[in-house]
Protein backbone atom coordinates (compact mmCIF):
# COMPACT_ATOMS: atom_id res chain seq x y z
CA UNK A 1 0.00 0.00 0.00
CA UNK A 2 1.23 3.50 -0.73
CA UNK A 3 2.63 5.69 1.98
CA UNK A 4 2.98 9.42 2.33
CA UNK A 5 5.82 11.18 4.10
CA UNK A 6 5.48 14.87 4.90
CA UNK A 7 8.72 16.73 5.65
CA UNK A 8 8.16 19.80 7.79
CA UNK A 9 10.75 22.48 8.51
CA UNK A 10 10.03 24.81 11.43
CA UNK A 11 11.64 27.64 13.38
CA UNK A 12 12.75 25.15 16.03
CA UNK A 13 13.38 21.84 14.32
CA UNK A 14 12.27 19.34 11.70
CA UNK A 15 9.36 16.94 11.85
CA UNK A 16 8.58 13.91 9.70
CA UNK A 17 4.89 12.96 9.41
CA UNK A 18 3.95 9.63 7.88
CA UNK A 19 0.71 7.95 6.96
CA UNK A 20 -0.62 5.22 4.71
CA UNK A 21 -2.46 6.02 1.51
CA UNK A 22 -5.68 6.75 3.35
CA UNK A 23 -4.00 9.72 5.02
CA UNK A 24 -6.20 9.49 8.08
CA UNK A 25 -3.82 8.35 10.83
CA UNK A 26 -0.46 10.07 11.13
CA UNK A 27 2.75 9.28 12.93
CA UNK A 28 4.75 12.33 13.96
CA UNK A 29 8.49 12.04 14.50
CA UNK A 30 10.67 14.86 15.78
CA UNK A 31 11.85 17.33 16.56
CA UNK A 32 14.99 16.60 14.66
CA UNK A 33 17.64 19.28 15.29
CA UNK A 34 15.52 20.81 18.04
CA UNK A 35 16.17 24.50 18.54
CA UNK A 36 17.57 25.06 15.04
CA UNK A 37 15.76 26.73 12.17
CA UNK A 38 15.00 24.21 9.46
CA UNK A 39 14.30 26.23 6.35
CA UNK A 40 13.72 23.29 4.05
CA UNK A 41 13.84 19.51 3.77
CA UNK A 42 13.42 17.69 0.51
CA UNK A 43 13.77 14.13 -0.71
CA UNK A 44 15.43 12.90 -3.87
CA UNK A 45 13.00 11.78 -6.59
CA UNK A 46 15.64 9.22 -7.61
CA UNK A 47 15.96 7.75 -4.10
CA UNK A 48 13.16 8.72 -1.71
CA UNK A 49 15.22 7.71 1.32
CA UNK A 50 17.82 10.36 0.49
CA UNK A 51 16.79 13.60 2.20
CA UNK A 52 18.54 16.94 2.46
CA UNK A 53 17.80 19.40 5.27
CA UNK A 54 18.87 23.01 5.70
CA UNK A 55 19.65 23.58 9.38
CA UNK A 56 20.76 27.01 10.53
CA UNK A 57 20.99 29.33 13.49
CA UNK A 58 21.97 32.88 14.17
CA UNK A 59 24.67 31.61 16.50
CA UNK A 60 26.22 28.72 14.63
CA UNK A 61 25.46 29.43 10.99
CA UNK A 62 24.53 26.95 8.31
CA UNK A 63 24.57 23.18 8.53
CA UNK A 64 23.46 20.71 5.89
CA UNK A 65 22.07 17.42 7.11
CA UNK A 66 21.59 14.35 4.95
CA UNK A 67 19.57 11.24 5.66
CA UNK A 68 19.89 8.00 3.71
CA UNK A 69 17.06 6.21 5.47
CA UNK A 70 14.10 8.52 5.04
CA UNK A 71 14.71 10.72 8.04
CA UNK A 72 15.65 8.27 10.78
CA UNK A 73 19.39 8.94 10.91
CA UNK A 74 20.93 12.22 9.85
CA UNK A 75 24.55 13.04 9.08
CA UNK A 76 26.02 16.53 8.76
CA UNK A 77 27.63 17.03 5.36
CA UNK A 78 29.34 20.02 3.73
CA UNK A 79 28.33 23.49 4.83
CA UNK A 80 30.92 25.56 2.97
CA UNK A 81 29.12 27.89 0.58
CA UNK A 82 31.69 30.23 -0.91
CA UNK A 83 30.78 32.57 -3.74
CA UNK A 84 32.79 32.12 -6.89
CA UNK A 85 35.49 34.74 -7.36
CA UNK A 86 35.11 38.22 -5.91
CA UNK A 87 31.47 38.35 -4.82
CA UNK A 88 30.84 42.02 -5.64
CA UNK A 89 27.83 43.94 -4.41
CA UNK A 90 24.06 44.08 -4.69
CA UNK A 91 21.71 46.85 -3.56
CA UNK A 92 20.87 47.19 0.10
CA UNK A 93 17.43 48.30 1.32
CA UNK A 94 18.49 51.95 1.11
CA UNK A 95 19.85 51.60 -2.39
CA UNK A 96 23.52 51.58 -1.39
CA UNK A 97 25.91 48.90 -2.59
CA UNK A 98 26.21 45.97 -0.17
CA UNK A 99 28.66 43.09 -0.43
CA UNK A 100 27.29 39.64 -1.17
CA UNK A 101 27.30 37.66 2.10
CA UNK A 102 26.19 34.06 2.54
CA UNK A 103 23.52 33.73 5.23
CA UNK A 104 21.56 30.50 4.79
CA UNK A 105 20.13 27.89 2.46
CA UNK A 106 16.47 28.53 1.75
CA UNK A 107 15.73 25.66 -0.59
CA UNK A 108 17.21 22.34 -1.68
CA UNK A 109 16.21 20.85 -5.02
CA UNK A 110 17.55 17.34 -5.51
CA UNK A 111 18.24 16.17 -9.06
CA UNK A 112 15.44 14.26 -10.73
CA UNK A 113 17.82 11.43 -11.65
CA UNK A 114 20.85 11.38 -9.33
CA UNK A 115 20.49 11.25 -5.53
CA UNK A 116 23.97 12.71 -5.06
CA UNK A 117 23.25 15.81 -7.09
CA UNK A 118 21.36 18.59 -5.36
CA UNK A 119 20.90 22.33 -5.89
CA UNK A 120 20.81 24.85 -3.07
CA UNK A 121 19.16 28.24 -3.33
CA UNK A 122 20.76 30.57 -0.82
CA UNK A 123 20.65 34.03 0.75
CA UNK A 124 22.31 36.31 -0.42
CA UNK A 125 20.87 35.10 -3.66
CA UNK A 126 22.90 32.51 -5.51
CA UNK A 127 22.55 28.96 -6.73
CA UNK A 128 24.95 26.22 -5.61
CA UNK A 129 25.22 22.61 -6.70
CA UNK A 130 26.70 19.53 -5.08
CA UNK A 131 27.35 16.36 -7.05
CA UNK A 132 28.69 14.32 -4.12
CA UNK A 133 25.72 14.08 -1.81
CA UNK A 134 26.18 17.48 -0.23
CA UNK A 135 29.82 17.15 0.79
CA UNK A 136 31.08 19.93 -1.49
CA UNK A 137 29.27 22.88 -3.03
CA UNK A 138 30.08 24.93 -6.12
CA UNK A 139 28.31 28.09 -7.15
CA UNK A 140 26.67 28.30 -10.56
CA UNK A 141 28.10 31.76 -10.84
CA UNK A 142 26.58 32.61 -14.20
CA UNK A 143 23.41 33.60 -12.36
CA UNK A 144 25.00 36.30 -10.26
CA UNK A 145 27.18 37.04 -13.25
CA UNK A 146 24.13 38.18 -15.14
CA UNK A 147 24.70 41.86 -15.58
CA UNK A 148 21.77 42.79 -13.40
CA UNK A 149 23.27 41.38 -10.18
CA UNK A 150 24.38 44.74 -8.74
CA UNK A 151 20.75 45.95 -9.08
CA UNK A 152 19.18 43.10 -7.11
CA UNK A 153 17.92 44.00 -3.68
CA UNK A 154 16.47 42.10 -0.73
CA UNK A 155 12.82 41.63 0.04
CA UNK A 156 11.63 41.98 3.62
CA UNK A 157 12.79 38.44 4.37
CA UNK A 158 16.24 38.90 2.89
CA UNK A 159 17.63 38.49 -0.61
CA UNK A 160 16.84 34.85 -0.94
CA UNK A 161 16.87 32.45 -3.86
CA UNK A 162 13.85 30.44 -2.75
CA UNK A 163 12.58 28.59 -5.79
CA UNK A 164 14.46 26.06 -7.93
CA UNK A 165 12.53 24.11 -10.58
CA UNK A 166 14.18 21.47 -12.75
CA UNK A 167 12.63 20.81 -16.14
CA UNK A 168 11.88 17.06 -16.33
CA UNK A 169 12.10 17.10 -20.12
CA UNK A 170 15.28 19.12 -20.48
CA UNK A 171 18.14 18.61 -18.02
CA UNK A 172 19.76 21.83 -19.20
CA UNK A 173 16.78 23.99 -18.22
CA UNK A 174 16.35 25.32 -14.69
CA UNK A 175 14.01 28.00 -13.39
CA UNK A 176 14.81 29.97 -10.23
CA UNK A 177 13.24 32.89 -8.40
CA UNK A 178 14.68 35.51 -6.09
CA UNK A 179 13.04 37.93 -3.73
CA UNK A 180 13.28 40.70 -4.84
CA UNK A 181 15.02 40.29 -8.18
CA UNK A 182 12.53 38.15 -10.04
CA UNK A 183 12.57 34.90 -12.00
CA UNK A 184 15.40 33.61 -14.17
CA UNK A 185 15.94 30.68 -16.51
CA UNK A 186 18.97 28.84 -17.80
CA UNK A 187 18.89 26.66 -20.91
CA UNK A 188 22.50 25.52 -20.68
CA UNK A 189 22.68 23.82 -17.30
CA UNK A 190 23.38 26.96 -15.33
CA UNK A 191 26.20 28.58 -17.29
CA UNK A 192 24.12 31.52 -18.50
CA UNK A 193 20.81 32.90 -17.31
CA UNK A 194 18.15 35.27 -18.54
CA UNK A 195 15.57 37.17 -16.53
CA UNK A 196 12.03 35.99 -17.33
CA UNK A 197 9.96 38.81 -15.91
CA UNK A 198 8.21 40.24 -18.96
CA UNK A 199 4.60 40.95 -18.10
CA UNK A 200 5.19 41.39 -14.38
CA UNK A 201 4.04 44.74 -13.04
CA UNK A 202 5.26 45.91 -9.64
CA UNK A 203 4.01 49.35 -8.72
CA UNK A 204 6.35 49.55 -5.72
CA UNK A 205 9.54 49.82 -7.80
CA UNK A 206 10.67 52.86 -9.77
CA UNK A 207 10.09 51.17 -13.11
CA UNK A 208 7.10 48.85 -12.60
CA UNK A 209 7.99 46.78 -15.66
CA UNK A 210 11.75 46.61 -15.08
CA UNK A 211 13.76 43.65 -16.28
CA UNK A 212 14.62 42.79 -12.64
CA UNK A 213 13.48 43.97 -9.21
CA UNK A 214 10.17 42.09 -8.88
CA UNK A 215 9.39 40.42 -5.59
CA UNK A 216 8.49 36.95 -6.77
CA UNK A 217 7.29 34.86 -3.83
CA UNK A 218 7.04 31.42 -5.40
CA UNK A 219 6.73 29.62 -8.73
CA UNK A 220 5.19 26.22 -9.46
CA UNK A 221 5.13 23.90 -12.46
CA UNK A 222 3.38 20.66 -13.35
CA UNK A 223 5.77 17.94 -14.47
CA UNK A 224 3.66 17.09 -17.51
CA UNK A 225 3.75 20.68 -18.81
CA UNK A 226 7.13 22.17 -18.04
CA UNK A 227 6.47 25.18 -20.25
CA UNK A 228 3.57 26.34 -18.09
CA UNK A 229 4.52 28.20 -14.93
CA UNK A 230 2.38 29.68 -12.17
CA UNK A 231 3.69 32.47 -9.96
CA UNK A 232 2.61 34.06 -6.71
CA UNK A 233 4.19 37.47 -6.83
CA UNK A 234 4.21 39.89 -3.88
CA UNK A 235 0.96 41.07 -5.37
CA UNK A 236 -0.56 39.29 -8.37
CA UNK A 237 -0.94 35.67 -9.30
CA UNK A 238 0.64 35.17 -12.71
CA UNK A 239 0.83 32.53 -15.41
CA UNK A 240 3.23 31.86 -18.25
CA UNK A 241 2.56 29.47 -21.13
CA UNK A 242 5.96 29.89 -22.75
CA UNK A 243 8.48 28.95 -20.06
CA UNK A 244 8.54 32.43 -18.61
CA UNK A 245 9.03 34.40 -21.82
CA UNK A 246 5.94 36.38 -20.86
CA UNK A 247 3.41 36.40 -18.02
CA UNK A 248 -0.28 37.20 -17.70
CA UNK A 249 -2.12 38.02 -14.51
CA UNK A 250 -4.67 35.40 -13.41
CA UNK A 251 -5.61 36.80 -10.00
CA UNK A 252 -9.25 36.99 -11.09
CA UNK A 253 -11.71 36.95 -8.21
CA UNK A 254 -9.25 36.32 -5.37
CA UNK A 255 -10.06 38.38 -2.24
CA UNK A 256 -6.48 39.62 -2.30
CA UNK A 257 -3.80 38.74 -4.79
CA UNK A 258 -1.02 38.88 -2.20
CA UNK A 259 0.30 35.62 -0.81
CA UNK A 260 3.30 33.36 -0.67
CA UNK A 261 2.49 29.80 -1.71
CA UNK A 262 1.31 28.45 -5.03
CA UNK A 263 1.12 24.85 -6.14
CA UNK A 264 -0.34 22.64 -8.87
CA UNK A 265 -2.56 19.55 -8.54
CA UNK A 266 -0.58 16.36 -9.18
CA UNK A 267 -2.86 15.09 -11.96
CA UNK A 268 -4.67 18.17 -13.24
CA UNK A 269 -2.21 20.69 -14.67
CA UNK A 270 -4.84 23.43 -14.79
CA UNK A 271 -5.80 23.06 -11.12
CA UNK A 272 -3.79 25.38 -8.91
CA UNK A 273 -3.85 26.47 -5.27
CA UNK A 274 -2.99 29.68 -3.44
CA UNK A 275 -3.57 31.04 0.06
CA UNK A 276 -4.48 34.73 -0.12
CA UNK A 277 -2.92 36.82 2.62
CA UNK A 278 -3.65 40.40 3.63
CA UNK A 279 -0.81 42.79 3.10
CA UNK A 280 1.28 44.84 3.05
CA UNK A 281 2.01 44.70 6.75
CA UNK A 282 -0.53 42.40 8.38
CA UNK A 283 0.38 39.13 6.68
CA UNK A 284 -2.61 37.19 7.95
CA UNK A 285 -5.68 35.88 6.12
CA UNK A 286 -8.31 38.43 5.09
CA UNK A 287 -11.33 38.51 7.42
CA UNK A 288 -9.39 36.21 9.80
CA UNK A 289 -10.58 33.23 7.72
CA UNK A 290 -8.02 30.70 6.57
CA UNK A 291 -9.00 29.87 3.00
CA UNK A 292 -7.17 27.98 0.32
CA UNK A 293 -8.30 29.12 -3.10
CA UNK A 294 -8.43 26.64 -5.93
CA UNK A 295 -8.71 27.36 -9.62
CA UNK A 296 -9.56 24.52 -11.98
CA UNK A 297 -9.08 26.75 -14.98
CA UNK A 298 -5.45 27.67 -14.55
CA UNK A 299 -6.34 30.92 -12.83
CA UNK A 300 -8.83 33.79 -13.04
CA UNK A 301 -11.75 31.76 -11.64
CA UNK A 302 -11.13 30.82 -8.02
CA UNK A 303 -13.19 29.02 -5.37
CA UNK A 304 -12.55 29.21 -1.64
CA UNK A 305 -11.86 25.92 0.13
CA UNK A 306 -12.82 26.26 3.77
CA UNK A 307 -14.11 22.94 5.07
CA UNK A 308 -12.04 22.03 8.12
CA UNK A 309 -10.10 25.30 8.16
CA UNK A 310 -10.63 27.98 10.84
CA UNK A 311 -13.13 30.57 9.66
CA UNK A 312 -12.81 33.04 12.51
CA UNK A 313 -10.04 34.58 14.60
CA UNK A 314 -7.29 33.13 12.44
CA UNK A 315 -4.14 35.23 12.12
CA UNK A 316 -1.51 32.84 10.79
CA UNK A 317 0.56 33.10 7.64
CA UNK A 318 1.51 30.42 5.13
CA UNK A 319 5.08 30.93 3.97
CA UNK A 320 6.35 30.45 0.43
CA UNK A 321 7.69 26.89 0.67
CA UNK A 322 4.99 25.63 3.00
CA UNK A 323 2.60 23.96 0.53
CA UNK A 324 3.01 20.68 -1.34
CA UNK A 325 0.98 17.96 -3.05
CA UNK A 326 1.23 14.18 -3.07
CA UNK A 327 0.70 12.08 -6.19
CA UNK A 328 -1.82 9.52 -4.96
CA UNK A 329 -4.83 8.88 -7.18
CA UNK A 330 -6.85 11.42 -5.27
CA UNK A 331 -4.34 14.21 -4.94
CA UNK A 332 -3.41 15.19 -1.41
CA UNK A 333 -2.66 18.83 -0.64
CA UNK A 334 -0.71 19.95 2.44
CA UNK A 335 0.28 23.26 3.94
CA UNK A 336 1.81 24.53 7.16
CA UNK A 337 1.20 27.77 9.04
CA UNK A 338 3.20 30.13 11.18
CA UNK A 339 0.88 29.03 13.99
CA UNK A 340 2.36 25.53 13.85
CA UNK A 341 -0.51 23.70 12.17
CA UNK A 342 0.00 21.35 9.24
CA UNK A 343 -3.24 20.84 7.36
CA UNK A 344 -3.85 17.97 4.96
CA UNK A 345 -6.53 17.38 2.40
CA UNK A 346 -6.89 13.87 0.96
CA UNK A 347 -9.44 15.05 -1.60
CA UNK A 348 -7.69 17.75 -3.57
CA UNK A 349 -8.70 20.48 -1.18
CA UNK A 350 -12.40 19.78 -0.73
CA UNK A 351 -11.90 19.27 3.00
CA UNK A 352 -9.01 19.68 5.43
CA UNK A 353 -7.80 18.13 8.65
CA UNK A 354 -4.90 19.25 10.83
CA UNK A 355 -2.24 16.54 11.04
CA UNK A 356 -0.62 18.45 13.90
CA UNK A 357 -1.68 21.70 15.54
CA UNK A 358 1.09 22.93 17.77
CA UNK A 359 4.46 22.75 16.06
CA UNK A 360 6.80 25.74 16.03
CA UNK A 361 6.14 28.15 13.16
CA UNK A 362 6.24 26.17 9.93
CA UNK A 363 8.75 27.34 7.33
CA UNK A 364 8.42 24.59 4.73
CA UNK A 365 6.39 21.54 3.79
CA UNK A 366 7.37 18.89 1.27
CA UNK A 367 5.63 15.61 0.50
CA UNK A 368 6.91 12.28 -0.72
CA UNK A 369 4.57 9.66 -2.14
CA UNK A 370 6.13 6.27 -1.42
CA UNK A 371 5.35 2.94 -3.04
CA UNK B 1 45.23 17.74 27.23
CA UNK B 2 43.18 20.88 26.77
CA UNK B 3 39.62 20.74 27.96
CA UNK B 4 37.01 22.48 25.80
CA UNK B 5 33.44 23.14 26.86
CA UNK B 6 31.03 23.40 23.93
CA UNK B 7 27.53 24.89 23.94
CA UNK B 8 24.79 22.28 23.96
CA UNK B 9 23.87 22.67 20.29
CA UNK B 10 27.45 22.09 19.18
CA UNK B 11 27.79 19.05 21.46
CA UNK B 12 24.73 17.63 19.73
CA UNK B 13 26.11 18.49 16.31
CA UNK B 14 29.48 16.90 17.10
CA UNK B 15 27.79 13.97 18.85
CA UNK B 16 29.80 14.30 22.05
CA UNK B 17 28.68 13.95 25.64
CA UNK B 18 30.26 16.34 28.09
CA UNK B 19 33.50 18.18 27.56
CA UNK B 20 36.02 17.61 24.79
CA UNK B 21 39.69 16.90 25.45
CA UNK B 22 42.19 17.86 22.78
CA UNK B 23 45.86 17.27 22.12
CA UNK B 24 47.16 20.52 20.65
CA UNK B 25 50.40 20.63 18.68
CA UNK B 26 52.69 23.58 19.43
CA UNK B 27 51.63 26.60 21.41
CA UNK B 28 48.06 26.56 22.69
CA UNK B 29 46.21 29.54 21.27
CA UNK B 30 42.60 30.13 20.26
CA UNK B 31 43.58 29.33 16.69
CA UNK B 32 45.48 26.11 17.46
CA UNK B 33 42.76 24.86 19.81
CA UNK B 34 40.02 25.57 17.28
CA UNK B 35 42.10 23.98 14.51
CA UNK B 36 42.46 20.84 16.62
CA UNK B 37 38.77 20.89 17.52
CA UNK B 38 37.67 21.21 13.89
CA UNK B 39 40.09 18.50 12.80
CA UNK B 40 38.65 16.08 15.32
CA UNK B 41 35.05 17.18 14.66
CA UNK B 42 34.83 18.42 11.06
CA UNK B 43 31.12 19.15 11.38
CA UNK B 44 32.06 22.11 13.60
CA UNK B 45 33.83 23.83 10.72
CA UNK B 46 31.92 27.03 9.98
CA UNK B 47 29.90 26.83 13.21
CA UNK B 48 32.41 28.69 15.40
CA UNK B 49 34.52 30.55 12.84
CA UNK B 50 33.62 31.75 9.37
CA UNK B 51 34.81 29.30 6.74
CA UNK B 52 36.63 31.91 4.70
CA UNK B 53 37.74 34.68 7.06
CA UNK B 54 38.30 32.39 10.06
CA UNK B 55 36.77 35.18 12.17
CA UNK B 56 34.79 34.22 15.27
CA UNK B 57 31.08 34.18 14.50
CA UNK B 58 29.37 37.24 16.00
CA UNK B 59 27.28 35.40 18.62
CA UNK B 60 30.15 33.21 19.85
CA UNK B 61 32.40 34.10 22.78
CA UNK B 62 35.52 32.48 24.22
CA UNK B 63 35.98 32.44 28.01
CA UNK B 64 38.65 30.97 30.27
CA UNK B 65 39.76 31.55 33.86
CA UNK B 66 36.85 33.95 34.42
CA UNK B 67 38.00 36.19 31.57
CA UNK B 68 36.49 36.99 28.20
CA UNK B 69 39.18 36.16 25.65
CA UNK B 70 36.95 36.83 22.65
CA UNK B 71 38.68 40.00 21.57
CA UNK B 72 42.23 38.81 22.12
CA UNK B 73 44.38 37.89 19.16
CA UNK B 74 43.63 34.37 17.96
CA UNK B 75 47.37 33.77 18.18
CA UNK B 76 47.79 34.94 21.77
CA UNK B 77 48.83 32.16 24.16
CA UNK B 78 46.01 30.77 26.29
CA UNK B 79 46.29 30.99 30.11
CA UNK B 80 48.64 28.49 31.77
CA UNK B 81 45.76 26.76 33.58
CA UNK B 82 44.06 26.04 30.24
CA UNK B 83 47.31 24.70 28.83
CA UNK B 84 47.77 22.56 31.95
CA UNK B 85 44.24 21.22 31.62
CA UNK B 86 43.16 22.46 35.03
CA UNK B 87 40.79 25.08 33.63
CA UNK B 88 38.55 24.63 30.56
CA UNK B 89 38.36 26.77 27.44
CA UNK B 90 34.72 27.75 27.11
CA UNK B 91 33.05 28.27 23.73
CA UNK B 92 29.85 30.11 24.55
CA UNK B 93 26.80 30.99 22.50
CA UNK B 94 25.56 34.47 23.37
CA UNK B 95 22.42 34.63 25.47
CA UNK B 96 20.27 36.32 22.87
CA UNK B 97 17.38 35.69 20.58
CA UNK B 98 14.32 33.54 21.02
Amino acid sequence: MSKVRVLVGTRKGAFVLTSDGKREEWDVSGPHFGGWEIYHIKGSPADPNRLYASQCSGWFGQQVQRSDDGGGIWTPVGNKFVYDGIPGTHQWYDGTAHPWEFKRVWHFEPSLTDPDTVYAGVEDAALFRSSDGGQNWQELAGLRGHGSGPRWQPGAGGMCLHTVILDPTDPQRIFIAISAAGAFRTDDGGQTWQPINKGLYSQYIPDPTAEVGHCVHHVAMHRARPGVLFMQKHWDVMRSDNAGESWQEVSGNLPTDFGFVIDVHAHEPETIYVVPIKSDSEHFPPDAKLRVYRSKTGGNEWEPLTKGLPQSNCYVNVLRDAMAVDSLDECGVYFGTTGGQVYASANAGDSWTPIVRDLPAVLSVEVQTLA
Amino acid sequence: MIQVVLPAHLRTLARVDGDVKLEVQGEATQRSVLDALETKYPMLQGAIRDHVTQQRRPYIRFFACSEDLSHQSPDAPLPDQVVAGTEPFFIVGAIAGG
